[in-house]
């Protein structure tokens, strides 16, 4: 008998008692401003955030970053917000994510962000390298300030996942919420432990 | 005295490092309590997500199948493992299909069950642990105290003397921020290195075929962004219907677990990357025998918080290596006898009974009446010794003699009334090393009661 | 007027009779009719808490029998109450007498709360008390929400306590964690179960506690054995002896004392 069987019989073998799935129309929490409470888990988080009217503002507030103006390579995802020509990285140049272990800042798209915990969704689905949202030492996530849900709840049916269009193509999500972290050592919080050392996010007013 | 108790007792002899440990996850506790009380529908949520576990487990081979059919479906390879064995087993002939000699590893608990590291280590594969907790550990050759904060145990000199050995860091540095950076350096290249990249899974889902992997640090990302094999161990209880529950468990888990809203990371995988491979193993190693235990099957609904370690009184103050298993803490103290009762025949003891364990628990376990129905269980598999089982048998029968028992109280009162300070603490009473015993009245309560009653 | 048969368990009965006699003058001022059945011992606890269950069963049984002539029973323990109610099931298979007896069977507290209605207990207690709240009244018994679950705040012991002239509480960097008593657990884990119950006296002494009181006197035996090896041990009462109108003797615990019965 393959292994495969063996647990599969091994589970029908138990006559368990069948319990209903919950009902998980609830009420979730909302918030009376979803906006301030983006930012406000976002910075709780170690991030930093901000409304912005346009795209032109956003690329105006990167030059005011220490690290951005020190950038040797930076990838842009976001239409509209141009690099000069020295420093940018075409990602989809690019054959082997090993190579984009030098990019210091990334900017890139969200879907949209969760007010209950400062997470914003992103995917690879347009990106050809998903390597970058991890392996940048700054990201940026621009997106439209409207793209905000209250809570996880509304969050997942937003992701798509398990829909007809996301069976044609599946692909890689995550909800990023701050820069990476870790409290391993005696439960000091350091910030930037594997991936992004800092995350900075805009809102773009509609 | 043996077991758990001998173990927690040598950790309670360096009264202050218990107490820094005490410490240490009560704050974490403290973290867990400040933002779950944010959540004004905390409980409905612990509830909801309880039952969604109860009803996966509850219909286990159908979402498995289910599982299954999916991730085929996205070109993703699925393997059964019945035990740690066959698991360990399939792991490292796909690694050695793909002739790799390195592999980079985010933190997996069911991998450190099967004790993966030292096989694929005998067959000449590097194992590079990439939490830093985990690389603490793994660097310092011993096994993780926690199953959230591996090194929790840990000093931070401690950790700077493993890495000055190692990572080449300053001697004597300990500040957390320098050797958190050191160990960036050191992790990124072995992330760019990695021939394979091994993950555990927090959630499976059902109907996508996909699995969810949640990270502060983002190892796991890093560590199957960059290789074309992509290795993830599952165990069979991890699934959950279908996407729109993750939501219960997103809330909760990492609330739960250090206080934080959401994990850094949430990472839903679909499978393989473009041009790359996927594999899953899926893994019984007695989960489908705790199934069909009517006391023991809401253990199953564990997704690894590590909050009812924060909250155990005894765990913050015997520490995880105390427990002697792969799991410590209540739930451990649960899992462990359940794969090997004789050899954690100690644990459902290491336990007050005061429930805190199971008023934390995300999911609703009811962890301190599981650990009481341990006990029955090992008295009944004759594993109590007589020193425990043989006090209770006498007490029960003079308990069933009322005379006998008023005689007896009468008796005992007056011997500690007139038995001199060094008899009754002499070394054999347990009680009285650091307490004092009650002082003993002439009367009980019901001599006095009869008196009154005239 | 209610008729109560007093459970009094086996420790208190032995070594805390005031505790007991306490308890029966709360329940006579509010105008119940209390009976202690003599033929009661132990509710079985300890043995079954061992895992023992074979042995525990006939003192459940006896418990059923002895008790079923009253409307209610009523225990001055958490721990007790919560043995008949909670885990009673896992001995004796499900009959209307156990139900009945389940039913029935309260903590003192709650049956001054939830039963009687009290909303006043008369008296002054002029001290800052440190209100131990004992696990299984907490978590079995829902005595009063723990610090780990998300609701309204209530307590049912100190809801009683409030309402004496001159009392305050001491207010705890841990609210309600465990003393470390746990039965067999204080001697077969005695170094964790002392270095718990030590913690909690720490607790106590910086939140500047006068008297220690809870509801359970196993919780209290524990603490005070540890509490009697300080140099300026507290004051330990049982909550049911405040109700009843006792005061603290400073210099040692008043709850074994012979002076105060």
């Amino acid at each position: 008998m393959s292994s495969r069987d063996k647990i599969l019989n091994s589970i029908n073998k138990h006559l368990v008692p069948s319990v209903p799935l919950p009902d998980m129309n609830q009420d979730w929490i909302q918030f009376d401003n979803p906006t301030e409470q983006f930012l406000t888990m976002l910075s709780a988080v170690g991030g930093r955030g901000e409304v912005v009217p346009d795209l032109a503002t956003v690329s105006a507030k990167l030059h005011e970053e220490p690290f951005y103006n020190k950038a040797a390579q930076i990838c842009s995802l976001v239409p509209g917000i141009e690099i000069s020509g020295d420093k940018t990285i075409d990602l989809n140049a690019i054959d082997d994510p090993h190579q984009l272990a030098g990019i210091d800042f990334a900017i890139v798209p969200g879907e949209f962000a969760v007010a209950e915990n400062g997470a914003i969704w992103v995917t690879d689905a347009s990106v050809k390298h998903k390597a970058l949202y991890f392996i940048a030492q700054h990201v940026v996530i621009v997106l439209k300030a409207s793209e905000l849900v209250h809570n996880m709840h509304e969050a997942y049916p937003r992701t798509g996942l398990g829909s007809d269009e996301f069976r044609q193509s599946p692909h890689f999500g995550v909800f990023i919420s701050g820069p990476s972290k870790t409290a391993d050592i005696e439960q000091s919080l350091v910030i930037g432990a594997h991936g992004a050392r800092s995350l900075l996010v805009f809102l773009i007013e509609d | 005295m043996g077991g758990h108790a001998q173990l927690a007792n040598q950790f309670v002899a360096n009264g202050e490092r218990a107490k820094w440990h005490d410490q240490a996850l009560w704050f974490v506790r403290q973290k867990r309590d400040n933002i779950s009380h944010a959540i004004p529908e905390w409980e409905t949520l612990r509830e909801t997500a309880s039952q969604v576990k109860l009803h996966t487990v509850t219909h286990l081979a159908q979402y498995l199948e289910e599982f299954e059919k999916n991730a085929q479906a996205m070109g993703v390879h699925v393997h059964w493992a019945s035990n740690a064995a066959e698991h360990n087993e399939i792991v490292l002939r796909i690694l050695q299909q793909h002739e790799v000699k390195r592999v980079v590893k985010s933190k997996s608990m069911l991998t450190e069950e099967c004790h993966l590291n030292p096989h694929l280590e005998a067959a000449g594969i590097e194992v590079v642990d990439t939490d830093l907790g985990e690389r603490i550990v793994q660097l310092r050759k011993e096994p993780p105290s926690h199953i959230v904060l591996p090194a929790i145990h840990i000093k931070k000199e401690e950790v700077g003397d493993v890495f000055h050995e190692h990572l080449g860091t300053d001697a004597g540095a300990s500040d957390p921020g320098y050797l958190t950076e050191a160990a960036r350096q050191h992790l990124r290249e072995n992330f760019l290195a990695a021939d394979a990249g091994i993950t555990g899974v927090n959630f499976g889902i059902a109907s996508t075929g996909g699995f969810v992997v949640c990270t502060n640090e983002g190892n796991a990302d890093l560590g199957t962004a960059l290789p074309n094999l992509h290795i993830a161990c599952m165990g069979i209880e991890k699934l959950i219907p279908a996407p729109e529950y993750l939501s219960l468990f997103t809330r909760l888990l990492a609330r739960s677990a250090t206080g934080q809203p959401i994990t850094t990371y949430t990472s839903h995988f679909h499978g393989p990357k473009p041009g790359g491979e996927m594999h899953i193993v899926l893994v019984d190693n007695g989960r489908s025998d705790i199934l069909g235990s009517d006391e023991f099957r809401r253990s199953l609904s564990c997704i690894r918080c590590g909050a009812c370690m924060n909250t155990c009184p005894v765990y913050r103050r015997s520490g995880g290596h105390s427990y002697q298993a792969t799991v410590p803490g209540p739930i451990g103290s649960i899992l462990g006898p359940a794969h090997n009762a004789a050899a954690h025949s100690t644990l459902p003891y290491a336990c007050s009974l005061c429930g805190s364990c199971t008023d934390v628990c995300p999911v609703k376990i009811d962890l301190h009446h599981q650990l009481l129905t341990w006990r029955k269980e090992i008295r009944v598999r004759g594993l109590l010794p007589f020193t425990k089982t043989f006090p209770m048998k006498v007490m029960a029968q003079v308990f069933q003699r009322p005379g006998l028992y008023a005689f007896g109280g009468k008796v005992a009162r007056i011997a500690l009334r007139l038995m001199p300070r060094w008899m009754i603490y002499n070394p054999l009473n347990g009680w009285g090393r650091q307490r004092d015993l009650p002082t003993a009245p002439r009367e009980s309560f019901r001599d006095l009661y009869k008196k009154r009653k005239k | 007027m209610p008729r109560v048969g007093l459970f009094i368990p086996c420790y208190i009965d032995q070594f805390y009779p005031d505790v007991g006699l306490a308890t029966l003058e709360v329940l006579e001022r509010f105008g119940c009719d209390v009976e202690f059945p003599t033929a009661q011992t132990c509710c079985g606890q300890p043995m079954a808490n061992t895992g023992c269950t074979t042995e525990a069963v006939p003192l459940a049984e006896r418990m059923i029998e002895i008790f079923a002539p009253y409307e209610f029973v009523v225990a001055p323990s958490g721990s007790c109450v919560a043995m008949v109610r909670e885990h009673y099931t896992d001995l004796l298979p499900l009959s209307n007498s156990l139900q009945e007896f389940q039913a029935k069977t309260f903590e003192l507290c709650e049956f001054l709360t939830d039963v009687l209605k009290i909303k006043k207990i008369e008296g002054s207690f002029p001290y800052k008390v440190g209100l131990h709240q004992s696990c299984h009244g907490l978590r079995e018994l829902r005595l009063a929400r723990s610090s780990e679950t998300v609701g309204d705040n209530f307590n049912k012991a100190r809801q009683l306590l409030e309402t004496m002239e001159g009392i305050s509480f001491a207010e705890l960097n841990r609210a309600d964690e465990c003393c470390g008593f746990g039965g067999t657990f204080a001697v077969h884990e005695e170094a964790v179960s002392c270095m718990m119950g030590n913690d909690r006296l720490a607790d106590h002494a910086s939140a500047g506690t006068e008297v220690l009181t809870a509801g359970d006197m196993s919780c209290l035996m524990h603490l005070d054995g540890l509490n009697q090896r300080k140099p300026k041990p507290l004051p330990v009462l049982h909550v049911a002896q405040i109700l009843a109108g006792r005061q603290p003797v400073t210099s040692a615990s008043t709850t074994s004392s012979e002076e105060s019965v």
